[in-house]
């Protein structure tokens, strides 16, 4: 006699609800018979690492945030321009000496302006 | 619960293949052999417990070595350094969000007494002033060895948890309380300065 093919199926359907169901079932049963549950305000509060948790978690950044990025990104990049400049630093010829002094003080006066603009305090 | 099986019979069948236990020694096993430490270092303790983690001295051979960052998932704490007064709401909040059962270790002097800054306005004189300790651990800080014999004494006080009866462990009773006061900052200190209901200190004979 050949089994129905499909009849495995029904096997694994079946392993799969007992399969998750038989812990949960457990846990449900040592709880009701051995250790009661202790739930408590602390216990069920939001996880923060051990600080009371404080407002809504979908908050948004202020926009403000962008001039501080972009400010940020400039002289992130000039630091990537400046290491190489300074590891060879002694064997420059004079006219990548210059290029580079330009180049730094393009930077600064741009920082300059961005202060004298006020970019620097906090707009409210 | 008594112990049913006489232990010279009990050897015996295991001499033969067959393992008699009981649902007291499974779940102790279970429990002796997985115990989850909170990934949580607080000083130099802490890269002690670090070194302990690691391949040399190898946590894992105990069961230890899986470090939950979340109190959820959590079955240890191991204070693991000085513990300032601005930390300490913060260490009793996350013990009281550790599920039972849970334990935890006073890993250095700064834990337990607050050691060699005890004099510090701003360190507390040990944690057990807040939550209960289970193993202490002396040094400054103590060698990885150590901390490897609290766990040891920790699963040792865990195989010896009574299941049921009168003497069963803490953490199955329904009165037992598994959440202590969280600290709150007072003008000069902590209020209250210790949960009286858990922090016995040796009296000093004639003082
Ligand atoms: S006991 Fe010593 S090693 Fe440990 S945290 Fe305190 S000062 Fe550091």
């Amino acid at each position: 006699m050949t089994p129905e093919p499909y009849f495995f199926l029904l096997i694994f359907i079946g392993v799969a609800f007992v399969f998750p169901i038989a812990p949960l079932v457990l846990a449900w049963l040592w709880r009701h018979f051995f250790q009661p549950a202790k739930p408590g305000a602390a216990k069920n509060a939001t996880y923060e690492c051990g600080v009371e948790s404080l407002g809504e978690a979908q908050v948004q950044f202020q926009s403000q945030f962008y001039l501080y990025a972009i400010i940020f990104l400039i002289f992130d990049v000039e630091s990537i321009f400046l290491i190489p400049f300074a590891v060879a630093f002694t064997g420059l010829p004079i006219g990548a000496f210059v290029a580079i002094l330009v180049f730094l003080l393009l930077l600064f006066e741009g920082l300059v302006w961005a202060w004298s603009k006020g970019c620097l305090n906090w707009a409210k | 619960m008594e112990q049913k099986i006489d232990e010279g019979l009990r050897s015996e069948l295991q001499k033969q293949g067959i393992w008699v236990t009981s649902m007291q020694e499974l779940y102790n096993w279970g429990r002796r052999s997985s115990i989850w430490p909170l990934q949580f270092g607080l000083a130099c303790c802490a890269i002690e417990m670090i070194a302990t983690a690691a391949s040399r001295y190898d946590l894992a051979r105990f069961g230890g070595e899986v470090f939950r960052p979340s109190p959820r998932q959590a079955d240890l704490m191991i204070v693991a350094g000085t513990v300032t007064k601005k930390m300490a709401p913060q260490i009793v909040r996350l013990y009281n969000q550790m599920p039972d059962p849970k334990y935890v270790i006073s890993m250095g002097a700064c834990a337990i007494s607050g050691g060699p800054f005890k004099q510090g306005y701003n360190v507390l004189k040990g944690i057990d002033r807040y939550i209960p300790v289970d193993v202490y651990i002396p040094g400054c800080p103590p060698r990885p060895e150590a901390l490897l014999h609290a766990f040891m004494d920790l699963q040792r006080k865990i195989d010896g948890q009574k299941l049921t009866g009168a003497g069963k462990a803490d953490h199955l009773k329904k009165t037992q309380a598994s959440e202590f006061p969280v600290p709150e900052f007072g003008e000069h200190d902590l209020e209250p300065p210790a949960n009286p209901q858990i922090f016995h200190p040796p009296e000093i004979e004639g003082a």
